[in-house]
């Protein structure tokens, strides 16, 4: 730190003190006294994570807001046989069920690097190792990743830079996204997920694709982040 | 909402001798010549009242769905004021979590400082491009003309603000910063001013969008520094978090080797759990969606994911004046979200430029003028911001954080009087008027006195404009405020006519 950022430092920090009227003599404040904080809001949902009406309510917003959802039982070859039917629709051309079957799965998928293996199964996938630049992610045509928690009252999946949900550039460049969401990490309220989350890591909170309301405030989707958002219920 | 009205008490604007804000925190107008202008623009109204009416829908509509909003609000606006009282530890406590993973804190008195470190950082660094996130911060100390002028190229990646730079023009909305455009102005602007743009763009607004990830896709993908602002700032772990829709934001603060952030002391809560609070009140205030798509936090340097290097810039630049004034500080819990701008009035008749300051709207109108201070100069267009307001008290319904802006315009309309009497020797005529109402209205045989003769002026008056215009001042009044029908005799009158018997009983006329 410069002598001068000291200066400036100390400055702000006297001005904070006489404006709280700690200091110097003011002539309307007296100091204030921290208020308790009333936490009357609800802390957790009345549906215990991973029930099925929980899990219904989180498909609801998570179609709301244009994302992808496809559901599978919690095995890995149930997984990995969603996963392989979500990366082959989201990728062909048109995205229609039709040109799922039987489709050929592109190369150059990648995945979170801590992801079960047997998730992408029969995929031509690697694992990301956090090497590849942001131009070379921008060639990459999708990505599969783990997810840590999700919130179903908004449709939100978080993503905490584990090896499970990956560096943050792996789920941001490419411009598909597909998150494997175990049901018994869907939490109702955003209380109950901060919980869940540690913030010394990096997070994420993805809530659909990425969209702008910047022209006349209506919800556009598809700008700079992944324009498709596909989520794998499991479970 | 229903203290506003009554005359502020205590004694009016008590900031110490502590230094305002400086950088694009007014105009060159005073609002109402400013207002005029706008008014006179017919697609400037159309744009704005379709923008205004689609965000107030949607977020009545998930606002409506949350059941326990109130307690959300009454535990933000809480949490908000018991961070200004601990602000200076609050801060310490930050600081110390940011060095200790990695990250390095500036302090900034003003806006001139907090640019001269920005512009320092940047040169270090070697490049002479950065792209940005959309802040206010940023937006108020003038950050992207410094760099300029030291030759380094900012480039906005906010849509609105992408829109707003190409256009050579100025937010107006703190949310949206092309509120005021229609998508068909979008369009031209895309097409006069993006390099290698399709000429075939429609004004569809998806088709809009994917012109703005093309353009910008290879600036991200190059840049080695950032600049963004922090929506939140947890003082306990350290942790800084930007609100956004786009993806613009999480390029920013991902993709660089360096990330500055710039941000206002009282960006700050005490806590990660305060967290669950302000990231339900935001999105649901702001854009009306249940979350916004991105929203992303960080602790200092995480290895290997992300930029290597951070900064923090903490931007004082008149906060601390307004912290000084125990009844105007609660304009600093401010989260930002643009609620107020969408329900007032006022604000969708004239849109953000008239309001002259990067903060438009309610709680510009009480925000701008304490950071800049009140000079009691009719001229100073800060002086005028107060008066923007018909009190109608929407702003304070749909405050997050209960901010009660009404009463801050009425006690901020109180200073400003109070500056014009000691600056000008003379009381305004508002000021003038009301001493003398306040003489009639103390004593009750004057008060009756003046009834009766308030209604000789009744033939003087049709469809409520007076027939003969009054002589200035006073025609200012009557210019854009009907006069209303006066009745056939005073109340006192009357209850002396129908209860007789009561008349030393009734309203207390003591003759």
């Amino acid at each position: 730190m410069t002598t001068d950022n000291t200066i400036a430092r100390d400055v702000v920090l006297a001005r904070i003190r006489q404006a709280l009227g700690r200091t110097g003599s003011m002539a309307a404040s007296a100091e204030p006294v921290a208020p308790d904080v009333p936490r009357r809001y609800r802390h957790a949902g009345e549906h215990p994570p991973g029930s099925p009406a929980l899990v219904d309510l989180f498909v609801d917003r998570l179609e709301d807001y244009r994302a992808r959802v496809a559901r599978s039982a919690d095995d890995h070859a149930s997984i990995a046989s969603t996963v392989r039917e979500t990366v082959v629709l989201a990728l062909s051309p048109n995205g229609t069920e039709d040109h799922a079957d039987g489709g050929e799965v592109q190369d150059g998928i990648l995945t979170a690097p801590g992801i079960p293996t047997a998730w992408v199964s029969g995929i031509g996938t690697r694992p990301d190792l956090g090497t590849m630049t942001p131009a070379e992610l921008d060639a990459v045509p999708a990505v599969v990743t783990g997810s840590v928690v999700a919130i179903a009252e908004t449709g939100t999946i978080v993503l905490d830079g584990s090896p499970l949900c990956g560096r943050r550039a792996l789920t941001l460049v490419p411009d598909v996204h597909i998150c494997v969401v175990r049901t018994a990490d869907v939490v109702q309220t955003v209380p109950e997920a901060l919980a869940r989350l540690d913030p010394s890591r990096p997070l994420t909170f993805v809530s659909g694709p990425s969209a702008t309301s910047d022209i006349e405030l209506n919800r556009v989707e598809g700008v700079h982040g992944p324009r498709t958002l596909a989520v794998i219920l499991a479970g | 909402m229903s203290t506003f009205l009554g005359m502020p008490s205590g004694s009016v604007g008590g900031y110490g001798n502590l230094p305002p804000g400086s950088g694009n925190l007014a105009g060159e107008v005073p609002f109402p010549a400013a207002a005029r202008a706008a008014l006179d623009n017919a697609r400037l109204r159309r744009n704005l009242g379709h923008a205004t009416a689609t965000i107030r829908a949607k977020r009545a509509a998930v606002v409506g769905e949350v059941p326990d909003w109130e307690a959300l609000r009454d535990a933000g606006e809480a949490i908000k004021a018991s961070t200004m009282a601990r602000l200076p530890e609050l801060l310490e406590q930050l600081e110390g979590n940011i060095v200790a993973r990695g990250g390095r804190v500036h302090w900034a008195r003003d806006a001139g400082e907090a640019n001269e470190i920005v512009t320092g950082l940047v040169r270090a660094t070697g490049t002479t491009e950065v792209v940005k996130v959309k802040s206010m911060a940023t937006q108020e100390i003038g950050l992207n003309e410094a760099l300029e002028s030291a030759g380094i190229t900012a480039h906005e990646t906010d849509l609105a603000e992408l829109i707003v730079q190409l256009g050579h023009d100025k937010p107006s909305h703190i949310l949206v910063p092309a509120i005021h455009r229609g998508r068909a102005e979008v369009r031209e602007i895309f097409l006069r001013e993006m390099p290698g743009v399709d000429p075939a763009l429609t004004d569809d607004p998806p088709v809009l969008a994917a012109a703005a990830r093309a353009h910008l896709r290879e600036v991200f993908l190059r840049a080695k520094v950032a600049v963004s602002g922090a929506n939140f700032a947890v003082a306990e772990t350290g942790t800084l978090s930007v609100v956004e829709s786009e993806g613009n934001g999480r390029m920013c603060l991902t993709l660089p080797d360096t990330l500055i952030t710039v941000m206002g002391i009282e960006k700050l809560v005490p806590a990660w759990t305060d967290l669950e609070v302000f990231l339900q009140l935001l999105p649901r205030s702001s854009t009306g969606e249940r979350m916004n798509p991105y929203t992303s936090t960080w602790s200092g340097v995480t290895p290997g994911d992300g930029p290597q290097e951070f900064h923090l810039v903490l931007l004082d630049n008149g906060r601390t004046r307004v912290l000084a004034d125990e009844h105007g500080r609660s304009a600093l819990h401010c989260i930002r979200c643009s609620a107020c701008l969408n329900v007032c009035p006022v604000y969708e008749r004239v849109g953000g430029h008239a309001y002259g300051s990067v903060y438009p709207g309610p709680i510009g109108a009480i925000l701008s003028p304490q950071l800049t201070g009140l000079d009691g100069r009719d001229t100073n267009p800060n002086d005028t911001l107060p008066y923007a307001s018909s009190l109608c008290g929407a702003c304070y319904d749909v405050c997050p954080v209960k901010i009660p802006i009404p009463d801050q315009l009425v006690r901020l309309r109180a200073e400003h009087i109070e500056a014009h009497s000691d600056s000008a020797h003379l009381p305004t005529p508002e000021g003038a008027a009301m001493r003398a109402a306040a003489w009639i209205m103390s004593d009750a045989r004057r008060f009756a006195r003046a009834g009766r003769a308030a209604l000789k002026a009744r033939r003087g008056i049709r469809r409520g404009k007076p027939i003969i215009p009054l002589p200035p001042p006073l025609n200012r009044w009557t210019a854009s405020r009907d006069v209303p029908d006066l009745p056939d005799e005073t109340f006192r009158d009357w209850w002396a006519r129908t209860h007789p018997q009561d008349v030393n009983a009734g309203p207390g006329e003591h003759e």
